[in-house]
């Protein structure tokens, strides 16, 4: 990897040269005067193979699920089955127009409703709207209801979300995009929620929390059950992250344990794409009160037909988060996922990366890695903390993750979450072998080594990459962000 | 066991590593009460080749009707090699470059699709993507208010020539924030802003006026100057676009004496199919100015330690990552694999290959609207320049029209009549170049033959 060096497109580029073959020829726009463009954009002139060319070059620039064990901790970097791509690539799928009729839509219908049926089953909610087009804009859908929820009781002064330390930034930057106040309490040392903390957080202006089961730290709430009840006392509604559902999935249900809106990652459980970040998707679930509010549109079955339900259907819905309806070819490929693992294979996606995790965390303990939270089972991810190592070796964190891809193993998530010092957050999931796991464990043991021989060594890492450790302050100082816009070129 | 290569001997021994007597323990934290019993809702497991059968009965099911469909999604050529090279392992497989050692393909992909939309939009930045061209609209609204301190009011101005459902996507997604809306009527036969609704908001605060150009209804708006109105009048401008338009049309950064401040739309006319709706991604660019200001992962070249070039995330302090509660955005996750499509696809046509293909597309739309309007009682409109849309009124209720030219199947456009209750039995129609003059021709007959009421 470390000898492909490719540069920019636009020095393959040479003016008057193209890839004809690709567009009409002969028809010219009559534009008038007034809204002609003068000059042709700066894109590229090159060759079709030149394009090609460039462009595999590049993708073989990249660590990926399907080159590389990928243990990115709270991204569920699964095997993407094939399948699921090619099924939902299908030139019927691809061609089919959003505002089609649904006359001439009931194949792609019939698919998104039974996807909705499967995600209330296996989140045991009461409704799903498809629509949300990532986890964020899920969870922003999430909190928009819990707002109208209120609201719509009248109930006005309700307007603080209560979020855990431990949570990812997208819940208080959505709880921000919804006009909320953020209040954030503490974990106990153990990973558990601070009971005392949110009973001292709970209060008449609480419109609700958003919590991770299993939490970002890698462990389940234990009193899931006990902070349902306080928060619903106290007239607030829960909200499930459902970053970490793959932990989860067959074994227990958030609907079952007392929240009422969840968002899905189908690109995490249900092992659709990353895509080199995206697209994703955010299907949303609702328990029984906040069944009006889903965004729409939502597809709903009359008799043997489906059609579109929108605004007529659910008067008080929070509204459209897409221009049609959401990410509709990621939505086909979680769905030939859901059908392929089909009731048997559901809990085992739980179950293997349950095991996965828990074996790895069990090795990295006996090789005398120190665990963040040493007495807990591990998720479906766990974390380890690398501050010995930091304080004794000078060798932090980063410094593990970067030699981790010389030895061609992707980093795990570094510095998240926040509040444990110096930490890899590792997540192998359920498709990796065990042979994959242990050459990690090896290779973690090898760059210990390194660190306590020689330091700097580990410190200097990567070295077999098409680049070295990059100057990110001189990225966010010396902005350069388009080919051309620095002098120096 | 699908996609799981655990052998029965592998289990047994990661258990006894682990000190779990099952697999089952490993769950021994979950309230007994809690556990799940059965998914008795949840099919039987299907093999592949079942499902791949399932699938293609249900993709025969709706089947290929010609489409005459647009209003903001559009059905071009897309060059094999844009795909083959998308679905890759390596691009489709890979996530968010917070690696950047180990994503430089992603990241110099990202830097050069920045550089591209910069030129095509005649801006100075742009971000790596957003969701879709609505939600970019919403994002950009709010960006507007941070970025135009001046301005105490947080009022986005919005003809309703702006395509509808972004309005109502702007609407949602900013609703908790305070912004409000003050939306301006079109001039009846024109279709286009009526400008004196415009002058009549002369002196008020304004924080930022949008345009999209072509508008909804595929009319051209006098850009030029509803630009200079809105900054003569201390507001920000925001463009809407459909990125192809602009291989033929000034780029919103020579709008006026001073070009736009941020443009926004949807990417999907760049090497996207039309996919049933998504996913699709969103674009921005902007002034460098307001850099601070934008929402969603920047990326930018920088050195190693050795000196040696290379891509990296910047100006992440934005971002809800760090900044958590106060980040410009929620966005994480983006639209990263329609980027990499759209990148592939423009380099592939360049700049000649897209002003073929929007100008072949004009001609084509063009032609349908002649065909079209030689029917009796089939009109145009709106007047003045139109880009690849029309908006045409027939004789009758355009839902039972399109009911029986599906049953014929012909997708033929959009009923308007939800969207503007005041336009009589309008229908939006589109061409691209992927209809041929028989394709038109067939068009022409059926709806010929279904305002006629034969069957």
């Amino acid at each position: 990897m470390s000898n492909i060096r490719e540069p920019l497109i636009f020095k393959h580029s040479r003016s008057g040269r193209s890839a004809v073959g690709q567009y009409p020829q002969g028809a010219s726009a009559e534009v008038p005067e007034k809204f002609r463009r003068r000059k042709r954009a700066a894109l590229p002139e090159v060759s079709e193979l030149q394009a090609v060319r460039h462009f595999t070059r590049l993708s073989q620039l990249n660590f990926s699920i399907d080159t590389h064990f990928y243990p990115l901790g709270s991204c569920t970097m699964k095997y993407n089955p094939r399948a699921c791509n090619a099924f939902a690539m299908l030139p019927e799928f691809l061609g089919r127009h959003p505002l089609a009729p649904s006359s001439v839509s009931q194949g792609f219908l019939t698919c998104l409703y039974e996807l909705q049926e499967m995600l209330k089953e296996v989140t045991g909610m009461k409704g799903v709207s498809l629509t949300p087009m990532a986890g964020a804009q899920g969870e922003f859908a999430g909190v928009a209801m819990i707002r109208a929820y209120h609201r719509a009781r009248n109930d006005l002064q309700r307007t603080e979300i209560i979020v855990p330390d431990a949570a990812h930034g997208t819940n208080p930057a959505t709880a921000t995009m919804c006009g909320c106040t953020v209040v954030e309490i503490p974990s106990l040392p153990n990973g558990d929620i601070d009971i005392e903390a949110l009973k001292g957080a709970l209060g008449p202006k609480t419109a609700g929390i958003m919590l991770t089961n299993p939490s970002t730290l890698g462990v389940f709430e234990r009193r899931i059950q006990e902070v349902a009840k306080l928060v619903h006392e106290a007239g607030g509604l829960l909200y499930y992250d459902g970053a970490n559902l793959n932990a989860i999935l067959g074994k227990v249900r958030p609907g079952d344990m007392g929240f009422d809106v969840i968002h899905m990652n189908l690109h995490k459980t249900f092992s659709t794409p990353h895509g080199g970040g995206g697209p994703g998707s955010g299907a949303v679930g609702v328990g029984q009160r906040l069944l009006p509010f889903l965004p729409i549109p939502t597809v709903g079955k009359d008799g043997d037909q489906y059609r579109w339900l929108d605004e007529n259907d659910l008067p008080q819905t929070i509204g459209r988060l897409s221009a049609f309806m959401g990410n509709a070819g990621v939505l086909l490929r979680a769905y030939v996922y859901m059908r392929m693992l089909g009731r048997q294979g559901m809990h085992r996606v739980a179950e293997f990366s349950a095991l996965n995790a828990n074996y790895l965390l069990a090795r990295l303990k006996k090789a005398g890695f120190e665990a963040a939270y040493p007495e807990r089972r591990a998720s479906h991810e766990f974390i380890i903390t690398m501050k010995r190592q930091a304080k004794e070796l000078g060798v932090n964190a980063m410094d593990f993750a970067k030699r981790l891809l010389d030895y061609g193993f992707h980093a795990p998530t570094t510095y998240f979450p926040l509040l444990v010092p110096e930490c890899l957050l590792i997540e192998p999931t359920e498709t990796e072998a065990k042979e994959e796991l242990d050459a990690f464990v090896e290779a973690l043991i090898a760059i210990q080594a390194e660190a306590e021989q020689d330091a700097a060594k580990v410190k200097g890492a990567p070295y077999t990459l098409p680049v070295r450790r990059l100057d990110d302050v001189r990225a966010a100082k010396q902005l350069d962000l388009t080919y051309g816009m620095r002098s120096s070129e | 066991m699908p996609f799981i290569p655990h052998t029965e001997s592998e289990i047994s021994e990661m258990l006894a590593a682990i000190g779990a007597p099952s697999i089952d323990a490993l769950f021994d934290e979950i309230p007994a009460a809690l556990r799940t019993k059965a998914l008795a809702g949840i099919p039987d497991a299907l093999s592949e080749m079942e499902v791949g059968r399932l699938m293609q009965e249900r993709a025969q099911q709706d089947g290929r009707p010609l489409n005459f469909l647009g209003a903001g999604a559009y059905e071009h050529h897309i060059p094999a090699a844009v795909w083959a090279i998308v679905t890759r392992g390596e691009f489709y497989s890979a996530y968010t470059p917070y690696q950047a050692e180990a994503s430089q393909g992603t990241l110099q992909l990202l830097y050069e699709y920045q550089t591209m939309m910069s030129s095509l939009t005649g801006m100075e930045v742009s971000n790596a993507s957003l969701y879709d061209g609505a939600s970019a609209l919403a994002e950009a609204c709010l960006m507007a208010v941070r970025a135009h301190r001046k301005s105490k009011s947080a009022r986005i101005v919005v003809p309703t020539t702006v395509n509808p459902t972004y309005l109502s996507v702007a609407r949602a997604v900013v609703e908790g924030q305070n912004l409000s809306f003050t939306v301006l009527p079109y001039e009846a036969g024109k279709g286009t802003l009526q400008f004196s609704q415009l002058e009549a908001l002369k002196g008020e605060d304004i924080t930022a006026v949008v345009v999209q150009q072509p508008n909804f209804f595929g009319q051209m708006e006098d850009v030029d100057a509803i630009t200079d109105w809105a900054h003569a009048n201390n507001a920000l401008v925001i463009a809407v676009v459909n990125p192809l338009s602009l291989a033929l049309f000034k780029p919103p950064g020579e709008w006026g004496a001073k070009g736009v401040d941020i443009v926004v739309g949807d990417g999907q006319p760049l090497g996207v199919p039309l996919s049933s709706g998504g996913p699709y991604f969103g674009f921005m660019t902007t002034r460098m100015e307001h850099v601070r200001q934008m929402p969603g992962r920047i990326i930018g070249r920088t050195v190693d330690l050795d000196g040696k070039q290379g891509f990296t995330l910047t100006l992440q302090a934005r971002e809800q990552h760090i900044r958590r509660s106060k980040a410009t955005s929620n966005i994480c996750t983006n639209q990263g694999l329609l980027v990499t499509a759209a990148t592939i696809h423009m380099s592939l046509l360049g700049a000649a290959g897209l002003e073929a293909v929007a100008a072949t597309s004009q001609g084509q739309a063009n032609k349908l609207v002649d065909k079209l309007t030689r029917i009796p009682g089939v009109k145009v409109v709106f007047d003045g320049y139109r880009f690849h849309e029309a908006v045409l009124q027939l004789p009758t209720r355009v839902g039972d029209v399109l009911d029986a030219l599906a049953k014929r199947n012909i997708v033929g456009g959009l009923d308007l009549s939800k969207l503007y209750p005041e336009l009589d039995n309008a229908l939006l129609v589109c061409a691209t170049e992927m209809r041929t003059d028989a394709d038109l021709d067939a068009y022409a007959l059926a709806l010929a033959d279904v305002l006629e009421r034969k069957p």
